[in-house]
């Protein structure tokens, strides 16, 4: 079970969400991908994106103005 | 209709609407979506080529030509342009906040499988050849435009 960490701080919209389109599509299934974001936009647009994708938010934390959440593809 | 194919009609050809279209296109492509562009009218500005090869036009359609912007990288705001001042500092924030460029976008999007479509008939009135737009680019009437239009669920008329 693979860990990949995506570091998407200072990148726009939707950058963030084409950055992990591309990780899980080389992900297998169960792995984690942990991305960094500093859009303010992205903790819903990562709900949304899981859900449209059909892959597992895990958590999703905020601190130092830094977004970052853990996605686990099904 | 599929709800994984999107469509987007781009009839404007200037810099803050095409913007638009290109972050919903890409946005949409990253959430697995088919997405169709249909460039239409002023939009068609947009998939000139900077440096197109020489073509043989009538006065009138030349004359198109020379009026219109030539390509992405020479759109203006729909607002605020002030003789090309806002274009400019619009330009310098996109890049100090870390937004592509226009250009950059298009490229993004054509990387990740967004289709981009060139109206013909808009293309007819405005003298423009094929050979002046940018490569990958596929060729389509209203006709062709609904076909994909009838299978998305979601057209945006921008």
């Amino acid at each position: 079970m693979a860990e990949f960490h995506i570091d998407a701080k200072g990148l726009q919209c939707p950058a963030p969400i084409m950055r992990l389109f591309n990780q899980i599509k080389i992900a297998q299934p169960s792995d984690l991908v942990i991305i960094e974001v500093t859009d303010v936009g992205f903790k819903r647009d990562v709900e949304a994106w899981c859900h449209k994708m059909k892959h597992e938010l895990v958590a999703v934390t905020e601190g130092d103005g830094v977004i970052t959440a853990h996605i686990r593809k099904v | 209709m599929a709800d994984d194919k999107k469509t987007i009609i781009v009839f404007s050809g200037e810099l803050d609407r095409v913007m638009a279209a290109m972050v919903i296109a890409r946005g949409a492509a990253a959430m697995g979506n088919e997405v169709t562009l249909f460039f239409t009218f002023w939009g068609l500005n947009i998939l000139r080529k900077p440096a197109p090869p020489p073509v043989k036009k009538s006065f009138l359609e030349a004359m198109f030509g020379m009026m219109m912007p030539r390509g992405a990288g020479k759109v203006k705001l729909s607002k605020l342009n002030m003789g090309g001042l806002g274009t400019l500092m619009m330009q310098h924030v996109m890049k100090t906040k870390n937004v592509p460029s226009l250009p950059e976008m298009i490229a993004e999007a054509q990387e990740f499988g967004v289709k981009f479509i060139a109206c013909t008939m808009s293309m007819d009135i405005m003298g423009i050849k094929p050979e002046e737009l940018i490569d990958g680019l596929e060729f389509a009437g209203v006709a062709g435009y609904l076909g994909s239009a009838d299978e998305a669920n979601v057209n945006l008329f921008i």
